[in-house]
């Protein structure tokens, strides 16, 4: 078949499941959907599809990023618009089916919103929600639309038409589309996609290669997993068109082995393309070839890092080397080498169907286009989102976010990751693109950005970070190697309340050393938390080195817990379920916590049954900072 | 119980559709553990002699990796998650409390080698903060309580 005619098998395969005569019924099952249940929706639907004898189409779909709402469940009836249905587990799955497909009552009660052309009374417009309303899907533009395992779903969407464009164009013309569009690169440091590709053009060495680095390995970010899982095609697709700019048949994708459903998805998606040649030997029969071959990493964060990703592709210890040369003159193998992002290549196919302007129509000068953010946290809507560039953090926590859960006051932002850094409140008007956030201290980074409200400690938090790139380090030079463990001891002492006056500046010393002397991104971005994090929050620093406190209570050195009597019911809950047996107290009495033998594990707080808790936190020198103004009236009595 | 030629032939085995490739060696330890759960000393040879680098190359390359395992795990993994959102919703204290319950520390196995006890960074599935998976099971809002709860299942 040659392109045209897959495209219109397609549009009719797409047309006949979209508008025939059966229901069709989507699942968002990508991790997030199967870890809320989403398999055992699929499931309850199809039984009660056969139970009741109706026909109906169903697909699994990726994540269409609203992952506090899942299992998400669209039902589009002949006739009817789609609508989509929130927490669909497979206990509400009978009622829905009965109600909406038997008796044509579209219970707007579970509904969520509709999508497309067309309106039902009661229910509001799917994009018109507030938490889509500022979003712009061009990445994520078929997640959870399309089903993921089905090539023909993706080019009805207007998959691989700009692969059939461009092999009607010549490099030069598709590198200057990409310089038109603005597009950089989206793993974080932010580099223009089309000079890479430019100079990987120019270097005339073979082989070369074009690879994508899939090694997410910031935790708290799962942009590029969704994109992976929900629309593997439109990387792939990205990635030969990366291939045909500079002139190569070879691509690699190097995905984190934390993925399987990710490698399963690419693994079928490869398949389905080089059958429609699509992917393969002489693509629809021009002369360019090109073909993707998957390599799974093994957990090392290091390997996110280009030098060190490749070095891993090649069998050896992901450890970065010193640059230059860069990549696109030696990466794999020593050879010309163009490593892009998942989302960068994502963003690719649109920009050469609708053209480099039309891209650059979205964003700010300098950020162009959109980004994918994963948003957790302490924030009511956690999930994926893609915004324009220059939209404000503000709108991002408040309108697209919801904000905090129990209405707490927003603390800090951390973007960017391990390598990034944390961003407080008086700092939410800052615009979304690369400058602006290194201006304030942190990094756009990959995309993750977890909110965290006033029960995180700022100390704590940069004690996690610092850790996870302790561990992370790869041992090769050495400010990261023994920079970052130094930085960590005195951290460390800090939560235990044993910081001392001059430490804070010995930090801001170590970190601006290691900064200048280490020798990849990991190394000279890992004091970035702990440095920001002493910029906006010093008070809270100074609260631990001089008055051994942890104001939000989280470090366990400096907090304990008790039972104020007056309040506790006596119910003996807490007693019975304390792991380490600290709590003791006789019947009808009001327990009393052995404060040796507590571990601060907090299971005493989750099982007691209270309104209000008796079990009160005290931190400082008897001083206690519950947000509860109920508790601080007791401390004063307790003095 | 194999022993070490037949263990030799077996992981021989297991890694021969991987012969000529360009990429061999940690696609080769990855099927190892894959069979395993671990990577038992046999491996680092034969591995080594599919991928043309000396056995101490290869443990070298392993042991700079977390996904590779040493020694057999449990019957069951449990994996908390630490990753950023997990960590501020208060994984540590699932790891707290699952320490306390299976007498062994983050990285280690029960005696009995029913339970292995391991922590990561990030699954991706942040919404649902903090998550812990057991084999490949994921559950969310996990907290210290809800935790012991869950393992008793496998028990």
């Amino acid at each position: 078949m040659n392109f045209p005619e897959i495209q219109s098998k397609a549009n009719a395969e797409w047309k006949d499941l979209w508008e025939g005569d059966k229901p069709l019924i989507l699942v968002g099952l990508a991790t997030c959907g199967i870890a809320a249940g989403g398999n055992a929706t699929m499931e309850a639907i199809k039984a009660e599809l056969t139970r009741h004898g109706i026909e109906a189409n169903v697909i699994a779909v990726g994540c269409i990023g609203m992952c506090y709402l899942e299992p998400l469940v669209d039902i589009v009836k002949p006739g009817r618009p789609r609508i989509s249905y929130s927490h669909v587990t497979k206990e509400k799955v009978p009622e829905l089916i009965e109600d909406y497909l038997l008796n044509d009552n579209p219970r707007p009660d579970l509904a969520l919103g509709t999508i497309g052309e067309g309106s039902v009374e009661g229910i509001p417009k799917f994009w018109e929600l507030p938490m889509l309303k500022p979003q712009v899907r061009i990445a994520l533009h078929n997640c959870g639309t399309i089903a993921p395992e089905n090539i023909y779903h993706y080019i009805a969407q207007g998959g691989y038409s700009g692969l059939s464009k461009a092999l009607g164009m010549s490099q030069e013309d598709i590198i200057s589309e990409m310089e038109k569009s603005g597009l950089r690169g989206r793993g974080g440091a932010g580099f223009p996609t089309w000079r890479k590709w430019k100079e990987a053009n120019r270097n005339k060495a073979t082989p070369k290669f074009v690879v994508c680095n899939a090694d997410e390995g910031d935790p708290g970010a799962f942009m590029d997993r969704s994109v992976l899982e929900g629309d593997p095609h439109a990387v792939l697709e990205g990635m030969a068109l990366a291939g045909y700019a500079i002139g190569t048949p070879n691509g690699y994708i190097y995905c984190r082995a934390e993925y399987p459903l990710a490698v399963k998805r690419l693994n079928i998606a490869i398949q389905q393309a080089k059958e429609l040649n699509l992917l393969g030997e002489n693509i629809q029969g021009s002369e360019f070839s090109f073909d993707v071959q998957i390599m799974q990493g093994a957990g090392a964060f290091v390997c996110g890092e280009g030098s060190a990703l490749m070095y891993s592709i090649e069998g050896k210890r992901g450890m970065p080397r010193v640059r230059p040369p860069r990549s696109v003159e030696s990466g794999l193998w020593g050879l010309p080498t163009s490593l892009n992002n998942v989302e960068t290549f994502a963003n690719v196919p649109s920009i050469i169907v609708k053209g480099g302007d039309w891209f650059a129509g979205y964003g700010t000068e300098t950020g162009k286009g959109t980004k994918t953010f994963a948003l957790t946290g302490k924030i009511n809507r956690p999930g994926l989102i893609e915004v324009p560039m220059g939209i404000t953090l503000r709108e991002i926590v408040y309108d697209i976010g919801g904000g905090i859960p129990e209405d707490k006051p927003f603390k800090a932002m951390q973007t960017g990751g391990p390598s990034g850094g944390c961003l407080p409140t008086d700092l939410l008007d800052t615009p979304v693109d690369f400058e602006s956030l290194a201006k304030a201290g942190s990094i756009m980074g990959s995309g993750g950005m977890v909110i965290v409200d006033t029960d995180t400690c700022m100390v704590d938090i940069a004690l996690y970070f610092l850790s996870f790139c302790v561990e992370e380090s790869c041992g090769k030079c050495v400010p990261c190697r023994e920079g970052l463990p130094l930085m960590l001891d005195i951290l460390e002492r800090i939560t235990k309340g044993e910081g001392e006056p001059e430490d804070i500046d010995r930090l801001k010393d170590l970190g601006e050393t290691i900064k200048a002397g280490a020798l990849c991104g990991l190394g000279t971005s890992a004091p970035n938390p702990v440095l920001t994090s002493i910029r906006y929050f010093r008070e809270e620093w100074e609260a631990h080195i001089h008055d051994k406190r942890c104001p939000a209570m989280v470090c366990k050195d400096l907090f304990h817990y008790e039972i104020l009597s007056k309040r506790c019911v006596a119910c003996h809950r807490c007693l019975w379920s304390c792991p380490t047996k600290a709590i003791t107290g006789h019947s009808l009495e009001a327990p009393v916590i052995n404060e040796a033998r507590c571990t601060r594990c907090g299971t005493c707080v989750t099982v007691c049954p209270a309104k209000v808790s008796p079990i009160a936190k005290y931190t400082g020198k008897g001083i206690v900072t519950s947000s509860e103004p109920q508790a601080l009236e007791e401390v004063t009595v307790h003095g | 119980m194999n022993t070490a030629v037949e263990l030799k032939d077996q992981i021989r085995e297991i890694i021969e559709h991987l012969r000529g490739q360009q990429i061999v060696l940690i696609p080769a330890l990855q099927a190892v553990q894959e069979k395993f759960g671990y990577l038992p000393p046999e491996a680092f040879e034969e591995v080594g002699g599919l991928a043309g680098a000396s056995a101490n190359t290869v443990y070298g390359v392993a042991s700079f990796y977390s996904q590779f395992r040493f020694v057999k795990p449990g019957e069951h993994i449990i994996k908390v998650c630490l990753g950023t959102a997990c960590h501020v919703c208060g994984s540590s204290r699932i790891v707290d409390a699952l320490e306390l319950e299976l007498a062994i520390k983050e990285g280690e196995t029960t005696e009995d080698e029913k339970f292995s006890l391991e922590s990561v960074r990030c699954f991706g599935s942040c919404a649902l903060a903090p998550v812990m998976v057991v084999d490949d099971e994921v559950y969310g809002s996990v907290t210290g309580p809800k935790a012991l709860d869950i393992i008793k299942k496998y028990q």
